[in-house]
């Protein structure tokens, strides 16, 4: 791909050789907008009440103005308050669900990797059979039996995804494991545990990164997914699956209650999508599909 | 090759062992109360205690588990708590519509997919390259909760061109049911309207379904092609005067095909137990929608049920696959 043939010499840092490239930085502006958004839409919104559960009877279904740009809902609350919540729900939960499955996937899968043949096997057929389970309907099982909750979304979706991480890691780290400089560190009488943080490791870290980065659009359409269902937060907290959800009884009179939240999570997922494949670009220019 | 299958087919044991085990253990590892939920806040401790043993709620988990194994053995999956039915019945009947759409949704998804990838390889950099690609990514992007809400909105509510959900009119009379697909059905009695009728229900699920595996379709067929066309042979090929058509659609498309099949495969499993969105959308009765519908209720032996016909067919699928691939391409056999 083109990638290769003009991506800048290697001295370069990494942030600079991302930004190289037009489309993946603007997608990094829309997801820093989208941070923002969420960390300070509250304050930027005319009805912060509503974003907390507030309804206004008085003005129900009003259709987009410059009042109410994405238009009101069946209770009067503003739509555009709404989406910008959300905003703040769906980013919490996917960024927590990657990091956590990011984080149990690594240690597991380093140790299985480059300790032991039991934990090995063991992890092996446990990662095996959870990739035969429909994670969808697995999470969906998880996160109706703990309850509706911010939390309780997060580690349902995680017990879903993480085993994706160990394989990865172990993959990775048995192949590092028969390099030559790993070997070296250990003939100079480094420990194993050492090895293994300081060698070992931080050579896996890409490639953890790249699938954390194209992932997250995934935590996002499930952590979505499981609103519409209704199993996902508590109400009255705004969460952009559930608004559609709850939006499909007024369609199409009333299309704005569903389209702008819908807007939103393809967006933010279109944002995510294309700042992974930048990521993975800049890390692994070589890499395939 | 027979070998082959027969080495598969034994491994399934042991995976059907781990799948139920892992589930049962998810399933009683988490708080819930299935009885409580089922009959209803109005029920009295005695009624609840009564039960719980009908259902053997009251024994301990390694007892339960046990008579399910037992049971399993015989094709019997339990009895739901909340419709008081065999899961393996339910399971059967709403089997099928979830088949249906899967299938639906995967020839499209191979039939556009195919093709646009092959293109968008042989135009690489160019309009239908970038085209191609910037619709995948918008593809994997769109939720299908929403597209379905779209296209329902577009037409359905809007056009009033097909049915907003559901598979079949409920005043009419469905086809004989032979295979249980409507479609095959409706086909195999020589009834024009009926098909037609199934038809225009499957289509919008279908289309939402059939989206992300298109894209991944594409993104394979592109690199695939794009890998096969810098070989030799078939520079060999367009060397001898052969028309660049022939070269892309006979030979071309044949090599590049392998990886699409695997993925294939891969998504026929994936998409039996990822039509649950979708299904509620259209309001489809698959079995999508049966397990949500006791995931609500904590209701967790039609979960469990579900879980592991759709792991069965997941693992099978991939054998199946593999022995297709052995099919196409000759050079495998000998290993």
């Amino acid at each position: 791909m083109s990638v290769a043939e003009d991506a800048p010499p290697r001295s370069d840092s990494f942030l600079r050789r991302y930004m190289s490239n037009r489309v993946p930085a603007l997608a990094l502006a829309v997801v820093v907008a989208l941070f923002a958004l969420a960390a300070f839409g509250e304050f930027l919104t005319p009805y912060p009440d509503h974003i907390r559960g507030a309804v206004n009877m008085d003005d129900r279904f009003m259709s987009p103005s410059a009042k109410h740009p994405f238009g009101t809902n069946e209770l009067g609350q503003d739509v555009l308050s709404l989406v910008l919540g959300g905003a703040r729900i769906s980013l919490i939960a996917a960024v927590s669900i990657i990091a956590l499955s990011a984080l149990i996937g690594t240690v597991v899968g380093a140790v299985a990797g480059y300790f032991g043949r039991f934990a090995d096997e063991v992890l092996m057929r446990l990662t095996d059979l959870m990739l035969t389970v429909p994670s969808l309907i697995l999470a969906m099982a998880v996160a109706a039996a703990l309850g509706q909750g911010l939390f309780n979304l997060v580690v349902a979706i995680t017990l879903a995804t993480w085993p994706g991480y160990a394989r990865l890691v172990r993959g990775e780290v048995q192949a590092l494991k028969g390099e030559l400089f790993v070997q070296a560190a250990r003939t100079m009488g480094a420990g194993r545990l050492r090895v293994l943080f300081r060698h070992v490791l931080p050579n896996v870290a890409p490639a953890v990164i790249v699938k954390m980065s194209l992932e997250i659009s995934f935590a996002m359409i499930t952590v979505a997914s499981l609103g519409f269902i209704g199993i996902g937060v508590l109400p009255p907290t705004p969460e952009w699956g559930s608004m559609l959800s709850n939006a499909r009884s007024y369609m199409p009179t009333y299309w704005w209650i569903a389209v702008f939240p819908g807007l939103a999570i393809l967006v933010s997922v279109f944002a995510f999508n294309l700042l992974g494949e930048g990521i993975r670009e800049t890390l692994d220019p070589r890499g395939q599909r | 090759m027979l070998r082959l299958l027969l080495q598969r087919l034994v491994l399934l044991v042991p995976v059907l062992l781990g799948l139920t085990m892992l589930l049962f253990a998810i399933a009683r590892l988490l708080p819930g109360d299935p009885v409580g939920l089922a009959a209803g806040p109005q029920a009295s401790p005695e009624r609840i205690e009564a039960l719980r043993k009908e259902f053997g709620l009251d024994r301990p988990v390694w007892e339960q588990y046990w008579d399910y194994l037992v049971n399993l053995t015989q094709g019997d999956l339990g009895v739901s708590v909340m419709s008081r039915r065999p899961v393996a019945d339910d399971i059967a009947n709403f089997l099928p519509a979830t088949l249906e759409l899967v299938i639906a949704a995967l020839v499209l998804a191979v039939v556009a997919g195919v093709p646009l990838g092959l293109l968008a390889a042989v135009h690489k950099n160019r309009a239908v390259d970038h085209f191609t690609r910037v619709f995948s990514l918008a593809a994997l992007s769109t939720p299908p909760f929403f597209l379905g809400l779209l296209l329902q909105i577009a037409f359905a509510m809007s056009l009033n061109m097909l049915p907003l959900g559901g598979r079949f009119p409920i005043i009419e009379l469905p086809p004989e049911r032979v295979t249980g697909l409507l479609t095959v059905d409706a086909l195999i009695a020589l009834d024009w309207e009926a098909y037609i009728l199934a038809l225009k229900h499957l289509a919008l699920p279908a289309i939402t379904l059939c989206i992300s595996p298109m894209a991944t379709i594409i993104g394979l067929m592109r690199s695939s092609t794009i890998e096969i066309l810098q070989q030799d042979h078939v520079r060999t090929a367009h060397a001898h005067g052969l028309s660049p058509s022939k070269i892309h659609f006979k030979y071309v498309l044949k090599s590049a095909f392998g990886a699409t099949m695997t993925v294939i495969g891969l998504y026929f499993g994936w998409l039996l137990g990822g039509t649950v969105i979708v299904e509620t959308v259209f309001d489809w009765p698959g079995i999508g929608l049966y397990a949500t519908e006791a995931i609500v209720s904590q209701d967790f032996l039609p979960v469990i049920g579900v879980a592991l016909v759709v792991g069965l067919m997941f693992v099978v699928s991939n054998i199946v696959i593999d022995l297709c691939y052995l099919l196409i391409n000759p050079k495998m056999r000998s290993q």
